[in-house]
């Protein structure tokens, strides 16, 4: 069965959606949207090595994923990474350099559109093990840390004063983030993780009431979309990556009529108006 | 005040950010089954001091000494804010950082006033709904340590006293700490056994018994519109100037105040005021 590419693809797709989407949500919930583009971007400096030094290209991605979000983390915490222009600026130079030490290997034969994009036909055996025992293990971790985590979401110093430790899961939490980062960008490229991340959450917000039950409709969007895309992209012969975000995007918009209606019905839910994310 | 064991002291604690001393020299304990309040206008270094206490601040200078190994704290923050992209119900909240069963949820919302709320969603709360759904949390923890940053912020007149009784009750009941902070003195005086007033530094403190005896208490409580500030007067030799230089009794204008650089004479109210108690 795991002969067959397409069968492949699914497995690890959604492998990848059954822990990008509730991670997804802290994603959502810590506004650390822009954070995990660069972080994502800078996936392609991981593939470089991986070239340099011929090594598996997950693992390499994982390791220097790792790298970035760690540093990316201790320049958050001491104050000087508050600003979207300099994650900007992080994002899309880790984007360049990625691009131009792939351009100097000249004695590699790379398919950029498949990094960038995704591909389908790319994904291996080994793969496809990686990626369910790395997204089986990321899972089991977040559950673990799950309380401290989201309590630490909610306020910081509330969660430290009452005798958590912030700084501990939040460094699980970038780990994790490396992981999910490491083992979907082959199937939906360089460019699209954070969509990955970002939109099944989204979705679920309009339909969830509570943060656990969230994740868990996430993580079904998330398995719709990459099921429903990667069928699309088989079907019409278009990248595997964009194909499984415009489905994921599709069944955004379905959420927003289905969570407006079910809005209306319940008073106790206050409209959700776009321009209360930019506060603080 | 009590001769308990201190849960919690500060001695000589000091926070620097930016190279400017938030709040500085803060001598500090808080015992079983004693109440505490902070009081001081903006900026005075109430918040740093009380985060100080939780230790979710550590001092730049002096020391945070811990006098149980089994310090339990429950914290009201003086701000939550709950983001518009995170579903989140009191119910939920109420078990953030430690699991409850849910007759303890009712319970404790039901204490509060809130139980009727408990299905709603946090960012629907109004500000004093909030406020008493954080007490609602803060007290279901069982602390022995009971940390509460401008609590009542939001609530109406009557129901600040109702929630200043139940703070006197829970104390009581739990045997608990407490530390309250307010920049508003005249409800917190009845429910409190000590008052510190801060400024940069510990201006004075005292029983608010002997303060209340005071001709400045008098003076502040007979009319409202002096407001909070008026009771430092008492003690207050000197006076933070708009570009934050310090003018003295004497007439002298410094950088800064500190505790010992000899302008200060709190240790004549404190005397004064444990003498009346």
């Amino acid at each position: 069965m795991l002969d067959d590419f397409f069968i492949r693809a699914l497995l690890a797709g959604i492998g990848i959606a059954i822990i990008a989407a509730p991670l997804g949500c802290f994603v959502v919930w810590r506004r650390l949207a822009y954070f995990g583009d660069t972080l994502a971007h800078s996936a392609l400096l991981g593939v470089s090595f991986a070239l340099l030094f011929e090594i598996n290209i997950t693992v390499s991605v994982f390791l220097i994923s790792i790298v970035i979000s760690l540093l990316l983390y201790m320049m958050q915490k001491r104050g000087g990474l508050s600003s979207d222009a300099v994650l900007g600026l992080l994002s899309h130079s880790a984007l360049a350099l990625g691009l131009v030490a792939i351009a100097f290997m000249t004695w590699v034969r790379i398919d950029l559109n498949a990094l960038l994009f995704g591909d389908i036909l790319s994904v291996s055996r080994f793969d496809v093990g990686f990626v369910w025992a790395g997204s089986l293990f990321a899972l089991a971790v977040l559950v673990m840390i799950w309380r401290n985590l989201f309590a630490v979401t909610v306020n910081e110093q509330l969660a430290r004063a009452e005798g958590m430790n912030p700084d501990v899961v939040n460094m699980i939490f970038m780990v994790l983030m490396a992981l999910v980062i490491a083992i979907s960008m082959q199937i939906v490229g360089v460019l699209l993780i954070t969509a990955l991340l970002i939109i099944p959450a989204a979705s679920a917000r309009q339909l969830a009431t509570g943060p656990e039950q969230m994740a868990v409709v996430a993580a079904i969007i998330g398995i719709a979309a990459v099921v429903g895309g990667l069928y699309a992209s088989l079907g019409w012969d278009t990248p595997s990556g964009p194909s499984i975000v415009v489905m994921a995007l599709m069944l955004f918009i379905i959420s927003l009529v289905l969570g407006g209606k079910t809005r209306r019905h319940k008073p106790n839910h206050a409209e959700v108006s776009p321009d209360s994310s930019r506060g603080e | 005040m009590s001769d308990n064991v201190s849960l919690i002291e500060l001695v000589n604690a000091g926070v620097a950010r930016d190279g400017r001393w938030l709040v500085r020299g803060v001598d500090l304990s808080i015992s079983a089954g004693e109440i505490v309040t902070l009081i001081g206008p903006n900026g005075s270094g109430k918040s740093t001091t009380a985060k100080m206490v939780l230790d979710v601040l550590h001092p730049d200078e002096g020391t945070r000494r811990q006098g149980t190994s089994r310090l339990q704290i429950g914290y009201v923050p003086q701000k939550v804010e709950i983001d518009w992209t995170m579903p989140l119900s009191v119910e939920r909240f109420m078990t953030i950082t430690r699991k409850l069963s849910h007759s303890d949820i009712d319970y404790h919302l039901q204490r509060t006033g809130v139980l009727h709320l408990k299905k709603s969603q946090v960012r629907t709360l109004s500000g004093g709904e909030m406020q008493r759904v954080l007490l609602a949390r803060a007290i279901a923890r069982k602390p022995n340590l009971l940390v509460l940053d401008e609590p009542v912020q939001g609530v109406d007149f009557a129901g600040e006293i109702a929630l200043y009784e139940l703070i006197g009750e829970i104390r009581d009941e739990l045997n608990c700490g407490i530390l309250l902070v307010s920049h508003d003195l005249h409800v917190v005086m009845a429910a409190t056994d000590r008052v510190i007033c801060l400024n940069g530094h510990i201006c004075c403190q005292g029983s608010p018994a002997a303060v209340a005896e005071s001709a400045e208490y008098k003076n502040l409580f007979g009319e409202r519109a002096i407001g909070a500030l008026a009771v430092y007067r008492h003690a207050h030799d000197h006076q933070h100037l708009p570009d934050g230089t310090v003018l003295h009794a004497d007439g002298s204008i410094t950088d800064h105040c500190h505790p010992d650089d000899g302008h200060h004479h709190e240790h004549h109210d404190k005397q004064e005021a444990d003498s009346n108690a």
